[in-house]
């Protein structure tokens, strides 16, 4: 039986049409199995490793060089904070002290109920709104305490569900379809534009010499 | 309106930004999108490549290597692959992100025109994991251009197809090298590659040649295809042509994306122009500033009227690099926005090269030590000694001593803040605490 539900099962055997190598579509399979789980368990990284052809070590050893890919439980809630140096410079390391002590955790950690956990993130390439927070890779902009202590409001009275998915959801849209072109077509129709580009190249050498050398 | 639609210069890659919908398929139509593709796919490829050749558009990823030549080098081979770098991490860096968010079609219009010119056999763009809505944004943007006919099997009846694949991260800065990216495409852990082959377009994804280009190179490309490559070489001066996208941040008032003409626009403009960064907050003054990402050198308050140009940049010393320049004002502690870029490269590092791996460790414990009071006055001479070992010679650019230049990189603020700001950090030694820790504390 499938680790996958008969749905996300389709979209992994999609996901592993896209590449013209089944282990590309390693990290696209772990994701799709966070969206399921919240996170990757041992039973998923088996059965990825046998949609992509390598040992579930193969998965675990890809999976845990990847900051999102996480191989323990996380919150419902990830709540990632930027401390790099432009956010640095806005006080980035003054905001997450404040987030620690309001959910009662360090950076790294999860609260007790599951809800929420909190990382010290690097850039998160919204600099020009420092300090960059995010939930589940959603930048939501609380840039000051108080608009923090909003932000887990919202969270725990759940106002924010609809853009805000819990963690594990990544693109909530799906690609329109597979790929269109099989491998034999696109072989045929570059080897036709070689053949024509080298057609095009002996013409322009034959005009050469009859162009003359001193133009 | 901006400076530098006033003055003439076109928005080529930010046109639209000011829509809130400019994303969506109809809105980039109604400004004359996918012209581009369509004219390209009546060109023979060659053509194609000879114009973007003449545009002379150096890479806006961070290595500013020419566009035309990359694609010119490719081994010829049946099979080979154009991937798209949308993994945008180096800190204080987001205009990628803003360009994948707010003009996916443009990217994807680029990417068509470079499958077409250097005749690809399948194209990846690869986001960045933690750009949620970016990826959204993108895979939407991607099926509308397969339903408009642009993507896919005969695009607008020329007779050429492809298939384009958008591609998430996970999270890891080292995926932004060429060579990682690969890696990470193919399934792997993002290790960047041994050189040589120094370039993809000789062994790339699975082997074969493969053009990586940066999002925003792809984005001027309709640009470049329609107006010319002489026109696009006209903007801008020397090597630097074209506009491009900087990241302004830190401590000025307006931080923000902006799109300026190359070399015309000078560091000071970017800053303190009322229509650009507008200057810093409350009266504060210039202490310093990265000009190009954190791996590059800092600049002081003298370099203020470098222009935006990347052999002007370098010949002063640093780098234009990814584009992301961060202003450091009278506020901000030297030792600790040094001991934070470290902490950074610390974090990331794929570990595969001792320099880096064990270096960053050590160099970031001394800091953090210094900044923190215990510091000692031979820790400033232990630390150039680190770097001198990661980066021997501490010249610009660094000598190699590491697969990858994530390495040789960790020395540039380090090397940059003790050479400017010595006092500041013997102060701390002196003093056993950040003299600094009163004030804002950057």
């Amino acid at each position: 039986m499938s680790y996958f539900t008969p749905d996300r099962r389709a979209q992994a055997e999609e996901l592993l049409s896209l590449y013209p190598k089944a282990r590309s579509a390693l990290v696209p399979l772990c994701h799709l199995a966070q969206e399921q789980d919240g996170w990757l368990r041992p039973e998923a990284m088996e059965e990825i490793a046998g949609l992509v052809g390598v040992t579930p070590a193969e998965v675990r050893g890809t999976a845990t060089f990847y900051d999102m890919l996480h191989t323990e439980p996380v919150g419902t809630y990830l709540i990632a904070i930027c401390t790099n140096i432009a956010c640095l410079l806005d006080g980035a390391q003054e905001l997450l002290e404040h987030a620690e002590e309001l959910l009662g955790v360090r950076a790294g950690g999860t609260t007790e109920d599951g809800r929420f956990s909190l990382e010290e993130a690097e850039c998160l390439a919204d600099c020009d709104h420092a300090p960059c927070v995010q939930v589940n890779h959603r930048f939501v902009r609380a840039q000051t305490p108080e608009a923090f202590d909003q932000l887990v409001d919202d969270l725990v009275a759940g106002r924010v569900q609809e853009t805000i998915p819990p963690h594990g959801t990544l693109c909530r849209v799906r690609r329109d379809g597979g790929l269109r072109v099989d491998r034999q077509q696109i072989a045929a129709e570059r080897a036709a534009a070689r053949a024509a580009k080298a057609s095009r190249a002996a013409a322009a050498d034959e005009a050469k010499p009859s162009s003359g050398g001193s133009s | 309106m901006d400076a530098s639609e006033a003055s003439g210069v076109p928005r080529i890659v930010t046109a639209g930004f000011d829509d809130p919908e400019s994303y969506t398929i109809e809105r980039y139509l109604a400004r004359g999108g996918y012209q581009g593709l369509r004219k390209a796919l009546g060109m023979d490829p060659e053509a194609v490549v000879a114009e973007v050749d003449r545009a002379s558009l150096l890479g806006r990823g961070g290595a500013g290597f020419p566009a035309g030549r990359k694609w010119s080098m490719l081994r010829p081979d049946p099979v080979t692959y154009l991937v798209v770098n949308g993994d945008e991490s180096e800190p204080a860096t987001f205009k990628d992100h803003a360009l994948i968010e707010r003009n996916p079609h443009q990217i994807i219009e680029g990417t068509l025109i470079a499958s077409y010119a250097v005749q690809a056999s399948q194209a990846f763009i690869y986001v960045r994991g933690e750009f949620a809505l970016g990826l959204e944004r993108m895979q939407t943007a991607l099926n509308e251009a397969y339903a408009y006919g642009a993507v896919g099997r005969d695009i607008f009846g020329s007779g050429f197809s492809i298939d384009i694949v958008v591609h998430p991260g996970a999270g890891a800065y080292i995926c932004g090298e060429e060579t990682a990216l690969l890696e990470s495409l193919e399934g792997k852990r993002g290790f960047p590659r041994i050189k040589p082959p120094y370039f993809p377009a000789a062994i790339g994804l699975y082997g074969q040649p493969t053009v990586v280009n940066n999002v925003e190179t792809m984005a001027n490309l309709p640009w470049i295809v329609l107006h010319g490559g002489a026109a696009f070489a006209s903007l801008g001066a020397g090597r630097s042509t074209g506009t491009r996208m900087f990241a302004l941040s830190g401590h000025v008032r307006r931080p923000g994306v902006y799109e300026v003409e190359m070399v015309k626009t000078t560091f000071r403009d970017l800053i303190f122009s009322e229509q650009l960064g507008q200057g810093l907050r409350e009266g504060r003054t210039v202490k310093a500033f990265v000009p190009g990402g954190v791996s590059a050198p800092w600049f002081g308050p003298e370099q203020l009227d470098l222009p935006l140009g990347q052999d002007e940049v370098g010949a002063a010393g640093s780098m234009l690099g990814s584009g992301s320049v961060v202003v450091m004002d009278s506020s901000t502690c030297a030792v600790r926005a040094a001991w934070r870029i470290t902490k950074f490269f610390f974090r990331e590092s794929c570990g595969q090269c001792t320099p880096c791996r064990e270096g960053s460790g050590w160099l970031e414990r001394i800091l953090y030590r210094i900044e923190h009071g215990r510091g000692r006055e031979e820790d400033l001479e232990q630390l150039l000694d680190i770097c001198d070992n990661i980066a021997p010679g501490l010249t610009w650019p660094p000598q190699m001593t590491t697969i990858c230049v994530l390495g040789p990189s960790i020395p540039s603020s380090i090397h940059s803040a003790i050479s400017m700001f010595r006092d500041e950090f013997l102060l701390h030694v002196k003093e056993g605490a950040c003299p600094m820790s009163g004030g804002s504390h950057g």
